[in-house]
């Protein structure tokens, strides 16, 4: 079990190694650099400046070094929680995403937990009750799920709900609460706006698990150990639960690591359509602005905490299932 | 002999012990009704994609500020009667309350919907210049007076914008899944034959690019896609961001096979008859699993269409000229819009459907591919 959870953390830092690459990748690519920008605002401002003092500040801010060292510098700057200022809002950029960055992950645990709350006991059922209406329900729904794009169906919702209830569904607070402190009420706020777009998210990614865990079941349901525990007389409900769902149900753990990225991307483009206060807006208007600090900070604290959350999912296979603390 | 063979039991089991794989493959492929179903559609939509021209009655680009977002027409089929599709002309008013602009259909002016009719000029297949399209409606001054799906906010006729937008659409997904299918078979081979540190070192970068967040890591590539670019490099930019990630689950099939297929009787076989390594891959290990590739494949193509909507959509993939599904959807990007203009929303039936089709048919090949299996 230690080997196990040492060689999981290994890959987990190297991961986190690529992924800091991959966003100083995101953040050199544009041509271009700060400086560059910056003597553009000077020379649109009406003032001179010489390729002599353009270099100087080139070397006062590092960017004549070569790039691993500038890729040194950063990561070292972002080590200690460090990531530079914006250069869009003027701010530190730990000021702009920081609580936004809490309200990405708030959205995706819950839309994952959602995901496996709705479509568990309904995969459950299709396996149990094969070829009944509500099988072929569930699979219609799984389906639509699969090929709806997120940020579709996060339109449509939000259009009917403000068209024929007259609710607005972007953001996830009320106004009087949106910038307000941390409070009871801005939390209670919080719950009250998150079930919709939980609920889109959790739509999005439940298709598969619906049909993941009905064939898990359907071949678990064969199985002669089945027919022993009916045979001696346990109830079919006892029986189905206490044994296939155990097993059937193991998979879903180890496969945190590839729904949790599937869900966070969800959300990205989620709170783009509806306006949530999550680093998506954020990172999308750093894009188009060509702040490339923020973007790439915004790529980077993602993939770690995707990461992360990839990690505690491993932690938790390897409490609940026995034959992973033996290898 | 002969009368073992003349009992039609038997004769049937015959043809089942006879047929070669693919033949076995192709009678279980066609027991799936919804991937016959999902099979059907993509070839259509692919028929459609290469016929575009043909297909479309009206330029894409050709748009009139005084056609500016009409809803969609239909077709009226019978006149008192008489089989005479038709489809009437739009007379433009100012609605005396709201001052705002609306059509109303002038029943006296029905303009006649012909079959194989003339307009503008295009190149079917890419080859051959012609002006024939499979439906056309022209008012007396020649213009393009039918909207099946209504006009966008330039007067553009969105069903022949649609119709180009399929073209578009439909082969990122196949380029995409092309370049996947090369980095994937390559590196899932190399993982599978070589084993241990090889095949670690892939698995590991597998793991890595998996437990990525794919959109924000491509809105940040995409967005950095030089604003001067001409359309045909954006789409070769945008169709290699988003294979550089599909190719792993590709990857993990192949190296899957081949790690099975290694220690197989047949392959030990072709071995110890000296056959050279090439030989024995090519010869007897692909064609053996060469099905499992394809069903991968196919199921591989919907998450590339899903993820190019997904970027044009957010205006970081394709953009304006070129027209894709995604690039259609961006003028449907808030609640607002959508009420205005809620036809412009029918761009996402078929991103929903080619998803299905490719989805079931997958399923289907996926099935099909072991036909020895039961």
């Amino acid at each position: 079990m230690v080997k196990y959870l040492i060689r999981r953390f290994l890959l987990a830092v190297l991961t986190c190694i690529v992924i800091s690459l991959l966003s100083f990748i995101i953040i050199q690519l544009p041509p271009g650099d700060y400086v560059t920008s910056y003597v553009m605002d000077l020379i649109s401002a009406g003032q001179h400046i010489t390729p002599e003092q353009e270099a100087a500040l080139r070397a006062l801010y590092g960017l004549d070094e070569p790039l691993w060292a500038q890729y040194l510098r950063w990561i070292a700057q972002v080590a200690v929680g460090n990531f530079g200022m914006s250069m869009e809002w003027r701010k530190p950029i730990s000021e702009v995403i920081g609580e936004r960055l809490l309200l990405t992950a708030v959205l995706s645990i819950a839309a994952l937990l959602l995901s496996w709350v709705l479509a568990l006991p309904i995969g459950i059922y299709s396996a149990v009750r094969k070829y009944s209406f509500g099988d072929y329900a569930a699979t219609v729904i799984g389906f639509i799920g699969l090929a709806v794009p997120s940020f579709l169906s996060a339109l449509v919702i939000s259009y009917i709900s403000f068209a024929y209830f007259g609710l607005n569904v972007g953001g996830l607070f009320s106004p009087e609460y949106a910038n307000a402190p941390w409070s009871w009420a801005r939390l209670w706020d919080l719950l009250c706006h998150l079930p919709l777009p939980t609920g889109i998210l959790a739509l999005a990614s439940c298709g598969p698990i619906i049909r993941i865990m009905r064939a898990n079941l359907l071949d678990e349901l064969q199985k002669p150990y089945l027919v022993t525990a009916l045979s001696k007389g346990m109830t079919p409900w006892r029986a189905i639960m206490k044994y296939p769902v155990r097993i059937a149900l193991n998979p879903f753990i180890s496969t945190i690591g590839h729904t949790l990225p599937y869900v966070v991307s969800g959300t990205i483009i989620v709170s783009l359509v509806l306006g949530l206060p999550t680093v998506g807006p954020v990172l999308y208007r750093a894009l188009i602005s060509q702040d490339m600090f923020v973007a790439g900070t915004v790529v980077l604290l993602l993939g770690v905490l995707t990461v992360i959350g990839t990690l505690l999912s491993d932690l938790l296979l390897a409490i609940t299932d026995p034959r992973i603390r033996m290898t | 002999m002969l009368d073992i063979v003349s009992s039609r039991a038997n004769s049937q089991a015959e043809s089942v012990y006879c047929a070669g794989q693919w033949t076995l493959m192709w009678r279980r492929f066609l027991r799936h009704r919804l991937a016959v179903v999902g099979g059907v559609i993509v070839l259509l939509l692919y028929v459609i994609s290469a016929g575009a021209g043909f297909f479309a009655y009206a330029d894409p680009e050709a748009g009139s500020a005084t056609r500016s977002l009409i809803p969609p027409q239909p077709i009226a089929l019978f006149n008192d009667g008489r089989f005479e599709p038709h489809v009437l002309g739009l007379k433009r008013v100012r609605d005396p309350q709201t001052f705002q602009l609306v059509y109303t259909p002038d029943p006296e002016n029905r303009i006649p919907v012909r079959i194989f009719g003339e307009g503008f000029q295009y190149r079917l297949f890419g080859l051959f210049p012609t002006n024939i399209h499979l439906i056309m409606a022209t008012d007396e001054a020649g213009n393009n007076a039918l909207n099946l799906a209504g006009t966008d906010v330039q007067g553009r006729d969105f069903f022949s914008r649609m119709v180009f937008a399929t073209r578009v659409s439909m082969t990122i997904g196949l380029v995409g899944v092309t370049i996947s299918l090369l980095l994937g078979v390559t590196l899932g081979a190399i993982s599978g034959l070589y084993g241990d540190l090889v095949d670690e070192t892939i698995q590991r970068i597998i793991d890595i690019l998996n437990s990525i967040p794919t959109i924000p890591l491509w809105m940040g590539i995409a967005a950095s896609v030089p604003p001067d670019w001409e359309p045909t490099q954006v789409y070769f930019a945008v169709t290699i961001i988003i294979s550089l990630i599909g190719w792993t689950d590709l990857a993990r099939v192949t190296r899957g096979r081949f790690l099975a297929m290694r220690t197989e009787d047949f392959v030990t076989a072709a071995r110890l008859d000296g056959a050279s390594e090439p030989r024995v891959i090519f010869k007897h290990m692909v064609p053996s699993f060469l099905s499992h590739i394809i069903a991968a494949t196919t199921l591989a193509v919907p998450a590339m269409i899903l993820s190019e909507t997904a970027l044009s959509f957010l205006g970081l993939g394709l953009r304006p000229p070129a027209i894709s599904w995604g690039v259609l959807l961006q003028q449907s990007q808030n609640v607002q819009a959508i009420a205005m203009t809620p036809w412009l929303l029918l761009a996402a039936i078929p991103v929903i459907v080619a998803v299905l089709a490719f989805n079931f048919l997958g399923d289907g090949i996926r099935d099909a591919a072991d036909p020895y299996s039961r």
